[in-house]
């Protein structure tokens, strides 16, 4: 599902010190694995987002383990302490390995 | 001889019995929730308190049930919040996520949204950087379950 698209929502300026809020929200149907198929019958093969990272001039804020429970087109609001300018990547990973990223610059005066 | 025969298969009804009833766990301990608890902490004991869940009360639709987690801390370099393990205690698998945090998160607070297949109890365990656990459970009745096909 190379389809899936990622948002954030990153404040453009900050004041230094502050705690500053990130959304962020992936299109993906995170198929859980166990869901069964109507006609078949059969169990639908896993396939979800696994890992989410968000890391701030190459180190890690904030990342995530997630399991099936975590609703399809995944939502995640967490924080950061606003030290310094530099620039956000967002990282997501699903079970094919495949990866889904961003960026995003923030000023801090 | 008949008498015998017929101990024996009370003996065996019997313990036949005890088996099915150890065998089968309840309803509410139906999933590996605990073991997955115990894996997260080294199986130290988690003490109540920090810990904070925003749930609803009741959620119409299973399949997507808002959830805010926040742990009382500093979030300094020496004072932190490492990790917070979610889990629900009746879905087919227990497991829901683990925020992994740093002292630059500012805040150990995070909100997502889950699935949960029917009512039962949403569990947050909080690992701090002092090596101590403390956790809190909170109910949430589910009017659809999210786990349907």
């Amino acid at each position: 599902m190379a389809s899936a698209k990622p948002r954030v929502k990153v404040p453009k300026n900050a004041k230094k010190g502050d705690v500053i809020e990130i959304k962020t929200l992936i299109s993906h149907k995170m198929e859980s694995g166990q869901r069964k198929d109507r006609k078949t019958g059969k169990k639908v093969p896993r396939q979800i987002i696994n890992k989410f990272t968000a890391t701030f001039d190459g180190e890690t804020v904030f990342s995530m383990d997630i399991e099936p429970a975590i609703s399809a087109n995944p939502y995640i609001k967490f924080h950061m302490k606003a030290e310094k300018p530099g620039e956000f990547e967002f990282t997501w990973v699903d079970d094919n390995g495949e990866k889904y990223s961003t960026k995003k610059k923030l000023a801090v005066n | 001889m008949n008498n015998l025969t017929r101990r024996h298969v009370l003996m065996i009804g019997g313990s036949a019995f005890v088996a099915a009833a150890v065998g089968v766990k309840p309803a509410f301990a139906a999933n590996d929730h605990q073991e997955i608890i115990n894996k997260f902490t080294g199986g130290k004991a988690a003490k109540e308190g920090r810990v904070s869940l925003e749930l609803p009360q009741i959620a119409e639709n299973g399949n997507t049930v808002p959830i805010s987690v926040s742990v009382e801390s500093p979030m300094t370099k020496d004072d932190y919040v490492k990790r917070v393990l979610v889990v629900a205690d009746a879905n087919p698998r227990s497991g829901v996520a683990t925020f992994n945090f740093t002292p630059a998160s500012g805040v150990a607070e995070v909100s997502t949204r889950m699935r949960l297949a029917g009512t039962q109890n949403v569990i947050a365990v909080a690992e701090m950087s002092d090596g101590n656990f403390y956790m809190l459970k909170q109910q949430v009745k589910v009017t659809v379950g999210g786990c349907g096909g």
